[in-house]
Protein backbone atom coordinates (compact mmCIF):
# COMPACT_ATOMS: atom_id res chain seq x y z
CA UNK A 1 0.00 0.00 0.00
CA UNK A 2 1.43 3.38 -1.03
CA UNK A 3 1.89 5.89 1.72
CA UNK A 4 1.66 9.56 0.77
CA UNK A 5 3.90 12.27 2.16
CA UNK A 6 4.49 15.95 1.46
CA UNK A 7 6.37 16.83 -1.71
CA UNK A 8 8.80 19.74 -1.93
CA UNK A 9 7.25 23.19 -1.91
CA UNK A 10 7.24 26.57 -0.20
CA UNK A 11 3.80 27.71 1.00
CA UNK A 12 3.09 31.46 0.94
CA UNK A 13 0.29 33.99 0.97
CA UNK A 14 -0.94 32.67 4.33
CA UNK A 15 -0.86 29.08 3.05
CA UNK A 16 -3.13 29.80 0.08
CA UNK A 17 -0.39 29.31 -2.50
CA UNK A 18 2.32 26.75 -3.16
CA UNK A 19 5.63 27.34 -4.89
CA UNK A 20 6.48 23.84 -6.08
CA UNK A 21 10.07 22.61 -6.14
CA UNK A 22 11.74 21.92 -8.47
CA UNK A 23 9.09 22.65 -11.12
CA UNK A 24 8.61 26.29 -9.94
CA UNK A 25 4.88 26.05 -10.67
CA UNK A 26 2.70 28.28 -8.50
CA UNK A 27 -0.77 27.00 -7.61
CA UNK A 28 -3.59 28.33 -5.48
CA UNK A 29 -5.12 25.74 -3.16
CA UNK A 30 -8.73 25.24 -2.15
CA UNK A 31 -9.78 24.16 1.35
CA UNK A 32 -9.81 20.47 0.42
CA UNK A 33 -6.16 20.64 -0.72
CA UNK A 34 -5.18 22.47 2.44
CA UNK A 35 -6.87 19.80 4.56
CA UNK A 36 -4.82 17.06 2.87
CA UNK A 37 -1.56 18.97 3.26
CA UNK A 38 -2.18 19.79 6.90
CA UNK A 39 -2.87 16.09 7.57
CA UNK A 40 0.42 15.14 5.90
CA UNK A 41 2.34 17.69 7.97
CA UNK A 42 1.76 15.29 10.87
CA UNK A 43 3.24 12.35 8.94
CA UNK A 44 2.57 9.86 6.18
CA UNK A 45 -0.95 8.71 5.37
CA UNK A 46 -2.63 6.16 3.17
CA UNK A 47 -4.66 7.01 0.09
CA UNK A 48 -7.83 5.82 1.83
CA UNK A 49 -7.28 8.13 4.77
CA UNK A 50 -6.59 11.15 2.56
CA UNK A 51 -9.51 10.35 0.25
CA UNK A 52 -11.76 10.19 3.28
CA UNK A 53 -10.67 13.71 4.25
CA UNK A 54 -11.07 15.42 0.89
CA UNK A 55 -12.05 12.98 -1.85
CA UNK A 56 -9.90 10.93 -4.22
CA UNK A 57 -9.73 13.60 -6.93
CA UNK A 58 -8.02 16.01 -4.53
CA UNK A 59 -5.39 13.38 -3.73
CA UNK A 60 -4.89 12.74 -7.46
CA UNK A 61 -4.49 16.42 -8.31
CA UNK A 62 -1.97 17.07 -5.56
CA UNK A 63 -0.05 13.98 -6.63
CA UNK A 64 -0.07 14.92 -10.31
CA UNK A 65 1.36 18.33 -9.45
CA UNK A 66 4.01 16.68 -7.20
CA UNK A 67 2.76 18.58 -4.16
CA UNK A 68 2.44 15.19 -2.48
CA UNK A 69 4.46 12.13 -3.31
CA UNK A 70 4.62 8.42 -2.68
CA UNK A 71 8.35 7.90 -3.17
CA UNK A 72 9.89 10.99 -1.59
CA UNK A 73 12.05 11.79 -4.60
CA UNK A 74 11.88 15.02 -6.53
CA UNK A 75 12.39 14.90 -10.30
CA UNK A 76 15.98 15.75 -11.33
CA UNK A 77 16.66 18.53 -13.80
CA UNK A 78 18.24 17.44 -17.05
CA UNK A 79 21.40 18.74 -18.71
CA UNK A 80 20.73 21.48 -21.24
CA UNK A 81 21.44 20.43 -24.85
CA UNK A 82 25.12 20.61 -25.83
CA UNK A 83 24.40 22.90 -28.78
CA UNK A 84 22.43 25.45 -26.74
CA UNK A 85 22.11 28.48 -29.05
CA UNK A 86 23.82 31.68 -28.02
CA UNK A 87 21.64 34.73 -27.39
CA UNK A 88 23.87 37.35 -25.82
CA UNK A 89 27.50 38.18 -26.38
CA UNK A 90 29.19 40.47 -23.87
CA UNK A 91 31.98 42.24 -25.71
CA UNK A 92 34.73 43.69 -23.54
CA UNK A 93 35.89 46.48 -25.85
CA UNK A 94 38.82 47.18 -23.56
CA UNK A 95 40.18 45.96 -20.25
CA UNK A 96 41.43 49.48 -19.46
CA UNK A 97 39.59 51.79 -17.09
CA UNK A 98 39.98 55.41 -16.08
CA UNK A 99 38.71 54.71 -12.57
CA UNK A 100 40.41 52.70 -9.83
CA UNK A 101 37.49 51.32 -7.83
CA UNK A 102 39.06 49.26 -5.08
CA UNK A 103 36.41 46.58 -5.15
CA UNK A 104 36.66 46.00 -8.91
CA UNK A 105 36.55 42.31 -9.77
CA UNK A 106 38.69 42.96 -12.83
CA UNK A 107 41.51 44.90 -11.18
CA UNK A 108 40.89 44.63 -7.43
CA UNK A 109 42.37 42.28 -4.85
CA UNK A 110 40.18 39.34 -5.86
CA UNK A 111 40.75 39.60 -9.59
CA UNK A 112 40.69 36.46 -11.71
CA UNK A 113 41.90 38.09 -14.93
CA UNK A 114 45.42 37.44 -16.22
CA UNK A 115 45.73 40.24 -18.80
CA UNK A 116 49.54 40.28 -19.10
CA UNK A 117 50.67 40.12 -22.69
CA UNK A 118 47.14 40.40 -24.06
CA UNK A 119 45.75 43.31 -26.06
CA UNK A 120 44.38 46.17 -23.94
CA UNK A 121 41.92 47.30 -26.60
CA UNK A 122 39.91 45.10 -28.93
CA UNK A 123 40.56 45.75 -32.63
CA UNK A 124 37.93 45.72 -35.36
CA UNK A 125 39.03 42.38 -36.81
CA UNK A 126 38.47 40.65 -33.46
CA UNK A 127 35.16 42.47 -32.98
CA UNK A 128 34.06 41.42 -36.47
CA UNK A 129 34.94 37.79 -35.71
CA UNK A 130 32.99 38.08 -32.45
CA UNK A 131 29.88 39.31 -34.27
CA UNK A 132 30.20 36.52 -36.86
CA UNK A 133 30.66 34.03 -34.05
CA UNK A 134 27.48 35.31 -32.37
CA UNK A 135 25.50 35.09 -35.60
CA UNK A 136 26.57 31.53 -36.41
CA UNK A 137 26.25 30.30 -32.82
CA UNK A 138 22.76 31.68 -32.33
CA UNK A 139 21.13 29.85 -35.20
CA UNK A 140 17.40 29.54 -34.76
CA UNK A 141 17.04 32.63 -32.59
CA UNK A 142 15.26 35.54 -34.18
CA UNK A 143 16.54 38.15 -31.72
CA UNK A 144 20.09 38.42 -30.44
CA UNK A 145 21.89 40.87 -28.23
CA UNK A 146 25.33 42.44 -27.80
CA UNK A 147 26.32 44.07 -24.52
CA UNK A 148 29.36 46.32 -24.61
CA UNK A 149 31.50 46.12 -21.53
CA UNK A 150 34.94 46.95 -20.18
CA UNK A 151 37.13 48.10 -18.48
CA UNK A 152 35.45 51.35 -19.24
CA UNK A 153 33.43 50.72 -22.37
CA UNK A 154 33.55 54.30 -23.65
CA UNK A 155 37.37 54.28 -23.74
CA UNK A 156 36.89 52.37 -26.99
CA UNK A 157 33.84 54.22 -28.33
CA UNK A 158 35.08 54.29 -31.98
CA UNK A 159 35.04 50.49 -32.04
CA UNK A 160 31.55 50.43 -30.47
CA UNK A 161 30.23 52.45 -33.41
CA UNK A 162 31.93 50.16 -35.93
CA UNK A 163 30.46 47.09 -34.23
CA UNK A 164 26.95 48.57 -34.19
CA UNK A 165 27.22 49.31 -37.93
CA UNK A 166 28.64 45.93 -38.85
CA UNK A 167 26.38 43.82 -36.61
CA UNK A 168 23.22 45.70 -37.64
CA UNK A 169 24.05 45.16 -41.30
CA UNK A 170 24.81 41.46 -40.90
CA UNK A 171 21.71 40.85 -38.78
CA UNK A 172 19.53 42.67 -41.32
CA UNK A 173 20.93 40.47 -44.10
CA UNK A 174 19.68 37.47 -42.14
CA UNK A 175 16.37 39.17 -41.28
CA UNK A 176 17.12 38.93 -37.59
CA UNK A 177 16.69 41.46 -34.82
CA UNK A 178 19.74 42.62 -32.91
CA UNK A 179 19.90 45.09 -30.08
CA UNK A 180 22.69 46.62 -28.07
CA UNK A 181 23.37 47.81 -24.56
CA UNK A 182 26.37 49.02 -22.64
CA UNK A 183 27.56 49.44 -19.11
CA UNK A 184 29.61 52.52 -18.30
CA UNK A 185 30.95 54.54 -15.40
CA UNK A 186 29.60 57.66 -17.16
CA UNK A 187 32.81 59.67 -16.81
CA UNK A 188 33.34 59.91 -20.58
CA UNK A 189 29.78 60.64 -21.69
CA UNK A 190 29.49 63.65 -24.02
CA UNK A 191 26.40 65.15 -25.68
CA UNK A 192 27.51 63.64 -29.01
CA UNK A 193 27.90 60.16 -27.49
CA UNK A 194 24.54 60.44 -25.75
CA UNK A 195 22.88 61.42 -29.04
CA UNK A 196 24.49 58.46 -30.76
CA UNK A 197 23.32 56.04 -28.04
CA UNK A 198 19.80 57.40 -28.20
CA UNK A 199 19.61 57.38 -32.00
CA UNK A 200 20.79 53.78 -32.12
CA UNK A 201 18.53 52.61 -29.29
CA UNK A 202 21.45 51.42 -27.20
CA UNK A 203 20.42 50.61 -23.63
CA UNK A 204 22.62 52.13 -20.96
CA UNK A 205 23.42 50.90 -17.47
CA UNK A 206 25.44 53.27 -15.31
CA UNK A 207 27.54 51.83 -12.49
CA UNK A 208 26.78 54.21 -9.67
CA UNK A 209 26.73 53.71 -5.93
CA UNK A 210 24.33 56.41 -4.79
CA UNK A 211 24.77 59.97 -3.59
CA UNK A 212 28.21 61.59 -3.45
CA UNK A 213 29.18 60.29 -0.03
CA UNK A 214 28.60 56.60 -0.76
CA UNK A 215 29.54 56.78 -4.44
CA UNK A 216 32.93 58.32 -3.74
CA UNK A 217 33.85 55.67 -1.16
CA UNK A 218 35.14 53.35 -3.87
CA UNK A 219 34.41 54.77 -7.28
CA UNK A 220 37.55 56.90 -7.49
CA UNK A 221 40.17 57.98 -9.99
CA UNK A 222 43.76 56.73 -9.68
CA UNK A 223 44.61 59.77 -7.53
CA UNK A 224 41.90 58.84 -5.04
CA UNK A 225 39.50 61.62 -6.08
CA UNK A 226 35.86 60.57 -6.19
CA UNK A 227 34.05 60.46 -9.51
CA UNK A 228 30.60 61.65 -8.39
CA UNK A 229 31.06 65.31 -9.28
CA UNK A 230 32.31 64.38 -12.75
CA UNK A 231 29.48 62.01 -13.59
CA UNK A 232 26.51 63.75 -11.98
CA UNK A 233 25.94 66.32 -14.77
CA UNK A 234 26.68 63.70 -17.41
CA UNK A 235 24.13 61.29 -15.93
CA UNK A 236 21.52 64.04 -15.82
CA UNK A 237 22.19 64.85 -19.47
CA UNK A 238 22.02 61.16 -20.39
CA UNK A 239 18.65 60.68 -18.71
CA UNK A 240 17.32 63.89 -20.25
CA UNK A 241 18.49 63.26 -23.83
CA UNK A 242 18.36 59.48 -24.21
CA UNK A 243 14.70 58.67 -24.57
CA UNK A 244 14.68 55.51 -26.70
CA UNK A 245 15.55 53.00 -23.99
CA UNK A 246 15.20 52.97 -20.18
CA UNK A 247 18.34 54.10 -18.38
CA UNK A 248 19.24 51.99 -15.36
CA UNK A 249 21.64 52.30 -12.47
CA UNK A 250 23.58 49.37 -11.07
CA UNK A 251 24.66 49.75 -7.46
CA UNK A 252 27.43 47.77 -5.79
CA UNK A 253 26.86 47.58 -2.06
CA UNK A 254 29.76 47.44 0.37
CA UNK A 255 30.14 47.51 4.12
CA UNK A 256 30.57 51.30 3.82
CA UNK A 257 27.60 51.78 1.50
CA UNK A 258 24.56 49.86 2.66
CA UNK A 259 21.93 52.59 2.64
CA UNK A 260 19.54 50.99 0.15
CA UNK A 261 16.63 53.33 0.73
CA UNK A 262 18.68 56.53 0.53
CA UNK A 263 20.56 55.32 -2.52
CA UNK A 264 17.36 54.33 -4.32
CA UNK A 265 15.73 57.63 -3.49
CA UNK A 266 18.69 59.59 -4.83
CA UNK A 267 19.13 57.60 -8.04
CA UNK A 268 15.44 57.23 -8.86
CA UNK A 269 13.99 60.51 -7.70
CA UNK A 270 16.86 63.02 -7.65
CA UNK A 271 18.62 61.85 -10.80
CA UNK A 272 15.68 60.18 -12.58
CA UNK A 273 16.93 56.69 -13.46
CA UNK A 274 14.18 54.43 -14.79
CA UNK A 275 15.29 51.46 -12.73
CA UNK A 276 17.85 50.82 -10.00
CA UNK A 277 19.37 47.40 -9.29
CA UNK A 278 21.48 46.49 -6.26
CA UNK A 279 24.03 43.75 -5.68
CA UNK A 280 26.42 43.16 -2.78
CA UNK A 281 30.08 43.40 -3.78
CA UNK A 282 31.75 40.16 -4.85
CA UNK A 283 34.75 39.62 -2.62
CA UNK A 284 36.54 37.24 -0.37
CA UNK A 285 35.12 37.51 3.14
CA UNK A 286 38.21 39.13 4.73
CA UNK A 287 38.15 42.38 2.73
CA UNK A 288 37.26 45.50 4.67
CA UNK A 289 34.49 46.37 2.23
CA UNK A 290 32.95 42.89 2.40
CA UNK A 291 29.45 42.86 3.89
CA UNK A 292 29.26 40.48 6.82
CA UNK A 293 26.26 38.47 7.95
CA UNK A 294 24.68 41.16 10.11
CA UNK A 295 25.28 43.65 7.31
CA UNK A 296 23.43 41.39 4.91
CA UNK A 297 20.53 41.20 7.36
CA UNK A 298 20.36 44.97 7.46
CA UNK A 299 20.44 45.14 3.66
CA UNK A 300 17.67 42.54 3.44
CA UNK A 301 15.53 44.55 5.86
CA UNK A 302 15.97 47.62 3.67
CA UNK A 303 15.28 45.58 0.54
CA UNK A 304 12.04 44.51 2.18
CA UNK A 305 11.01 48.09 2.96
CA UNK A 306 11.67 49.10 -0.62
CA UNK A 307 9.89 45.97 -1.84
CA UNK A 308 6.82 46.98 0.20
CA UNK A 309 6.88 50.27 -1.64
CA UNK A 310 7.11 48.34 -4.92
CA UNK A 311 4.10 46.22 -3.93
CA UNK A 312 2.00 49.27 -3.10
CA UNK A 313 2.87 50.75 -6.51
CA UNK A 314 2.06 47.47 -8.26
CA UNK A 315 -1.33 47.19 -6.57
CA UNK A 316 -2.15 50.63 -7.98
CA UNK A 317 -0.86 49.55 -11.40
CA UNK A 318 2.14 51.89 -11.17
CA UNK A 319 5.73 51.23 -12.24
CA UNK A 320 8.36 51.12 -9.50
CA UNK A 321 12.05 51.24 -10.33
CA UNK A 322 13.46 48.67 -7.87
CA UNK A 323 14.64 46.24 -10.51
CA UNK A 324 15.64 43.48 -8.08
CA UNK A 325 11.91 42.95 -7.46
CA UNK A 326 10.96 43.11 -11.15
CA UNK A 327 13.70 40.61 -12.05
CA UNK A 328 12.64 38.15 -9.36
CA UNK A 329 8.92 38.53 -10.11
CA UNK A 330 9.65 37.82 -13.79
CA UNK A 331 11.37 34.58 -12.83
CA UNK A 332 8.58 33.60 -10.47
CA UNK A 333 5.82 34.44 -12.91
CA UNK A 334 7.44 32.54 -15.75
CA UNK A 335 8.21 29.65 -13.40
CA UNK A 336 11.90 29.51 -14.22
CA UNK A 337 13.58 26.40 -12.84
CA UNK A 338 17.28 26.63 -13.48
CA UNK A 339 19.76 23.84 -14.09
CA UNK A 340 22.44 26.56 -13.84
CA UNK A 341 22.44 29.85 -11.94
CA UNK A 342 22.62 31.97 -15.09
CA UNK A 343 23.14 31.75 -18.83
CA UNK A 344 26.96 31.87 -18.63
CA UNK A 345 28.43 29.36 -21.05
CA UNK A 346 24.93 28.58 -22.37
CA UNK A 347 23.00 31.47 -23.93
CA UNK A 348 25.64 34.02 -22.97
CA UNK A 349 29.41 34.30 -23.28
CA UNK A 350 31.94 37.06 -22.65
CA UNK A 351 34.63 37.95 -25.19
CA UNK A 352 37.82 39.76 -24.19
CA UNK A 353 39.91 42.20 -26.25
CA UNK A 354 42.04 39.25 -27.43
CA UNK A 355 39.00 37.39 -28.76
CA UNK A 356 39.19 34.77 -26.02
CA UNK A 357 35.75 33.46 -25.04
CA UNK A 358 34.92 33.33 -21.32
CA UNK A 359 31.75 32.07 -19.59
CA UNK A 360 30.75 35.70 -18.95
CA UNK A 361 32.26 39.19 -18.72
CA UNK A 362 33.48 38.51 -15.19
CA UNK A 363 35.85 35.79 -16.37
CA UNK A 364 37.16 37.65 -19.40
CA UNK A 365 40.98 37.60 -19.78
CA UNK A 366 41.31 34.74 -17.27
CA UNK A 367 43.43 31.90 -18.69
CA UNK A 368 41.96 29.46 -16.17
CA UNK A 369 38.44 30.06 -17.43
CA UNK A 370 38.99 30.44 -21.15
CA UNK A 371 36.38 28.45 -23.11
CA UNK A 372 37.68 29.08 -26.63
CA UNK A 373 38.37 31.83 -29.15
CA UNK A 374 36.01 33.65 -31.51
CA UNK A 375 38.07 32.51 -34.52
CA UNK A 376 37.92 28.81 -33.62
CA UNK A 377 34.78 28.52 -31.49
CA UNK A 378 34.29 26.79 -28.17
CA UNK A 379 36.48 24.10 -26.65
CA UNK A 380 33.70 21.60 -25.92
CA UNK A 381 35.64 19.80 -23.19
CA UNK A 382 36.17 23.03 -21.24
CA UNK A 383 32.54 24.09 -21.67
CA UNK A 384 31.41 20.69 -20.54
CA UNK A 385 33.64 20.88 -17.45
CA UNK A 386 32.34 24.36 -16.60
CA UNK A 387 28.67 23.44 -17.06
CA UNK A 388 29.11 20.08 -15.35
CA UNK A 389 30.43 21.78 -12.20
CA UNK A 390 27.74 24.43 -12.25
CA UNK A 391 24.77 22.08 -12.65
CA UNK A 392 22.34 22.08 -9.73
CA UNK A 393 22.42 18.27 -9.53
CA UNK A 394 26.09 18.38 -8.47
CA UNK A 395 25.41 20.83 -5.63
CA UNK A 396 24.46 18.53 -2.78
CA UNK A 397 24.01 21.43 -0.37
CA UNK A 398 21.25 22.81 -2.59
CA UNK A 399 19.31 19.57 -2.88
CA UNK A 400 17.04 20.33 0.07
CA UNK A 401 16.62 24.07 -0.53
CA UNK A 402 13.25 25.28 -1.78
CA UNK A 403 14.80 28.34 -3.44
CA UNK A 404 17.00 26.32 -5.80
CA UNK A 405 14.77 26.81 -8.89
CA UNK A 406 15.67 30.52 -8.91
CA UNK A 407 19.15 30.37 -7.34
CA UNK A 408 20.73 27.13 -8.58
CA UNK A 409 23.67 27.75 -6.25
CA UNK A 410 24.35 31.34 -7.23
CA UNK A 411 26.91 33.21 -9.33
CA UNK A 412 29.77 31.11 -10.78
CA UNK A 413 32.19 34.02 -10.37
CA UNK A 414 31.21 34.74 -6.79
CA UNK A 415 31.70 31.03 -6.02
CA UNK A 416 35.16 31.09 -7.57
CA UNK A 417 36.21 34.16 -5.58
CA UNK A 418 34.84 32.75 -2.31
CA UNK A 419 35.55 29.05 -2.64
CA UNK A 420 37.99 28.65 -5.53
CA UNK A 421 35.50 26.59 -7.56
CA UNK A 422 32.90 27.94 -9.97
CA UNK A 423 30.65 24.98 -9.13
CA UNK A 424 30.63 25.53 -5.36
CA UNK A 425 27.26 26.64 -3.94
CA UNK A 426 27.41 30.18 -2.54
CA UNK A 427 26.59 29.09 0.99
CA UNK A 428 27.32 32.52 2.46
CA UNK A 429 24.11 33.97 1.03
CA UNK A 430 21.62 31.07 1.29
CA UNK A 431 19.56 32.76 4.00
CA UNK A 432 19.57 35.95 1.96
CA UNK A 433 18.32 34.19 -1.17
CA UNK A 434 15.56 32.37 0.68
CA UNK A 435 14.57 35.54 2.54
CA UNK A 436 14.47 37.57 -0.65
CA UNK A 437 12.64 34.93 -2.73
CA UNK A 438 10.11 34.55 0.09
CA UNK A 439 9.56 38.31 0.16
CA UNK A 440 8.99 38.41 -3.59
CA UNK A 441 6.56 35.48 -3.39
CA UNK A 442 4.50 37.44 -0.85
CA UNK A 443 4.43 40.38 -3.24
CA UNK A 444 3.43 37.99 -6.02
CA UNK A 445 0.55 36.69 -3.89
CA UNK A 446 -0.64 40.23 -3.18
CA UNK A 447 -0.58 41.08 -6.88
CA UNK A 448 -2.40 37.85 -7.83
CA UNK A 449 -5.08 38.68 -5.30
CA UNK A 450 -5.56 42.40 -5.86
CA UNK A 451 -4.24 43.37 -9.30
CA UNK A 452 -3.57 40.24 -11.41
CA UNK A 453 -3.45 42.16 -14.70
CA UNK A 454 -0.18 43.73 -13.50
CA UNK A 455 1.51 40.36 -13.98
CA UNK A 456 1.32 40.85 -17.72
CA UNK A 457 4.39 43.09 -17.33
CA UNK A 458 6.41 40.03 -16.40
CA UNK A 459 5.20 37.60 -19.04
CA UNK A 460 7.93 38.61 -21.47
CA UNK A 461 10.46 40.41 -19.29
CA UNK A 462 13.80 38.75 -19.65
CA UNK A 463 14.28 36.66 -16.54
CA UNK A 464 17.61 37.61 -15.02
CA UNK B 1 -7.60 20.63 -12.22
CA UNK B 2 -10.47 21.62 -9.97
CA UNK B 3 -8.81 22.03 -6.60
CA UNK B 4 -5.46 23.48 -7.62
CA UNK B 5 -5.63 26.71 -9.62
CA UNK B 6 -2.64 27.35 -11.88
CA UNK B 7 -1.30 30.85 -11.23
CA UNK B 8 2.01 31.30 -13.03
CA UNK B 9 3.04 30.28 -16.53
CA UNK B 10 4.81 27.12 -15.41
CA UNK B 11 1.76 26.00 -13.41
CA UNK B 12 -0.37 26.40 -16.53
CA UNK B 13 2.05 24.15 -18.42
CA UNK B 14 1.84 21.57 -15.62
CA UNK B 15 -1.95 21.83 -15.76
CA UNK B 16 -1.94 21.29 -19.53
CA UNK B 17 0.43 18.36 -19.19
CA UNK B 18 -1.74 16.69 -16.57
CA UNK B 19 -4.83 17.30 -18.70
CA UNK B 20 -3.12 15.75 -21.72
CA UNK B 21 -2.31 12.68 -19.67
CA UNK B 22 -5.72 12.26 -18.11
CA UNK B 23 -8.35 14.01 -20.22
CA UNK B 24 -7.35 13.28 -23.79
CA UNK B 25 -10.12 10.78 -24.50
CA UNK B 26 -13.68 11.88 -23.81
CA UNK B 27 -16.51 9.40 -23.97
CA UNK B 28 -19.50 10.54 -26.02
CA UNK B 29 -21.98 9.14 -23.57
CA UNK B 30 -21.91 8.86 -19.83
CA UNK B 31 -21.88 11.26 -16.89
CA UNK B 32 -19.70 14.37 -17.23
CA UNK B 33 -16.21 13.82 -15.85
CA UNK B 34 -13.93 16.67 -14.91
CA UNK B 35 -13.93 19.89 -16.84
CA UNK B 36 -15.82 19.54 -20.13
CA UNK B 37 -13.96 21.06 -23.05
CA UNK B 38 -15.21 21.59 -26.57
CA UNK B 39 -14.45 18.56 -28.69
CA UNK B 40 -15.32 17.23 -32.12
CA UNK B 41 -16.28 13.60 -32.63
CA UNK B 42 -13.65 12.17 -34.96
CA UNK B 43 -13.14 8.98 -36.87
CA UNK B 44 -14.64 6.74 -39.53
CA UNK B 45 -16.91 4.90 -37.17
CA UNK B 46 -18.92 8.03 -36.41
CA UNK B 47 -19.98 8.90 -39.96
CA UNK B 48 -21.63 7.10 -42.80
CA UNK B 49 -18.87 5.53 -44.79
CA UNK B 50 -19.78 3.16 -47.59
CA UNK B 51 -17.64 0.14 -46.92
CA UNK B 52 -14.53 0.41 -48.99
CA UNK B 53 -11.74 -1.16 -47.04
CA UNK B 54 -13.00 -4.74 -47.17
CA UNK B 55 -16.06 -6.42 -48.58
CA UNK B 56 -18.43 -8.72 -46.74
CA UNK B 57 -16.09 -11.64 -47.29
CA UNK B 58 -13.07 -9.79 -45.96
CA UNK B 59 -11.62 -9.26 -49.43
CA UNK B 60 -11.63 -6.34 -51.85
CA UNK B 61 -13.44 -7.93 -54.83
CA UNK B 62 -16.91 -6.86 -53.80
CA UNK B 63 -16.42 -3.39 -52.41
CA UNK B 64 -19.62 -1.37 -52.38
CA UNK B 65 -18.16 1.58 -54.24
CA UNK B 66 -15.55 1.92 -56.98
CA UNK B 67 -12.08 2.09 -55.64
CA UNK B 68 -11.48 5.42 -57.43
CA UNK B 69 -14.02 6.98 -55.18
CA UNK B 70 -12.52 5.79 -51.94
CA UNK B 71 -10.80 9.06 -51.65
CA UNK B 72 -14.06 10.81 -50.87
CA UNK B 73 -13.65 9.56 -47.34
CA UNK B 74 -10.26 11.19 -47.20
CA UNK B 75 -11.74 14.50 -48.25
CA UNK B 76 -13.61 15.66 -45.18
CA UNK B 77 -14.89 13.01 -42.88
CA UNK B 78 -11.82 11.14 -41.83
CA UNK B 79 -8.14 11.78 -41.51
CA UNK B 80 -6.25 9.53 -43.87
CA UNK B 81 -2.96 10.43 -45.46
CA UNK B 82 -4.12 10.24 -49.08
CA UNK B 83 -4.22 12.76 -51.91
CA UNK B 84 -7.59 14.34 -52.57
CA UNK B 85 -8.49 16.86 -55.26
CA UNK B 86 -7.58 20.43 -54.50
CA UNK B 87 -11.00 21.72 -53.59
CA UNK B 88 -9.78 25.18 -52.63
CA UNK B 89 -8.39 26.34 -55.98
CA UNK B 90 -8.75 24.01 -58.95
CA UNK B 91 -11.71 21.72 -58.26
CA UNK B 92 -14.05 23.62 -55.96
CA UNK B 93 -17.07 21.79 -57.39
CA UNK B 94 -15.59 18.37 -56.97
CA UNK B 95 -18.38 17.18 -54.71
CA UNK B 96 -21.12 19.51 -55.95
CA UNK B 97 -23.32 16.71 -57.19
CA UNK B 98 -23.04 14.77 -53.97
CA UNK B 99 -25.62 16.40 -51.72
CA UNK B 100 -25.98 13.48 -49.33
CA UNK B 101 -23.21 10.94 -49.28
CA UNK B 102 -25.57 8.10 -48.34
CA UNK B 103 -27.56 8.57 -51.56
CA UNK B 104 -25.36 10.44 -53.99
CA UNK B 105 -21.91 8.95 -53.60
CA UNK B 106 -22.06 7.66 -57.17
CA UNK B 107 -22.15 11.26 -58.40
CA UNK B 108 -18.81 12.32 -56.95
CA UNK B 109 -16.72 13.57 -59.84
CA UNK B 110 -13.54 11.92 -60.90
CA UNK B 111 -10.66 14.32 -61.32
CA UNK B 112 -7.90 13.90 -63.88
CA UNK B 113 -5.32 16.63 -63.32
Amino acid sequence: MNQYRLGEFHPFGGGRFLYLVPSAGIFELDDACRAVLSRLEKGEASREELAAIAGPDVVDELHQAHAITTNGFSPQLQQPPADFPLQTLVMNLTNQCNLSCQYCYEFGEDKVATPDGKPKFMDFETARQSVDYLLTSSEGRRAIHITFFGGETLMNFPLLKQVVDYASKKAAEQARAIDFSLTTNATLLTPAIIDYLSENRIGVTVSMDGAKESHDQFRVFANGRGSYDIIEPRVRALIKQHKTRPITARVTMTSQAMDVLGTYKHLKHDLGFHEVGFAPVTTSPNRLYSINESGLDSVLDQFRSLADEYRDHALRGKHHGFSNVSDTLAELHQGVSKSHPCGAGLGLVGVGPSGDIAPCHRFVDSDDHKLGHVSTGLDRARVSDFLGRGHINTKTDCSTCWARPVCAGGCHHEAYVRYGDTGHPNLHYCDWIRGWTGTCLEIYAAIVEHNPSFLQHFADRKAA
Amino acid sequence: MKHLRAINQKARRIDDHVASQTDDVVALQGPPQGQQRPHVPMGCSLVFSPGWEVDSAGGTAGLCQPVERDLYDCYITCYWPAQVPDHLNNYPDWTAKCAAATKDWRNIDLVFP
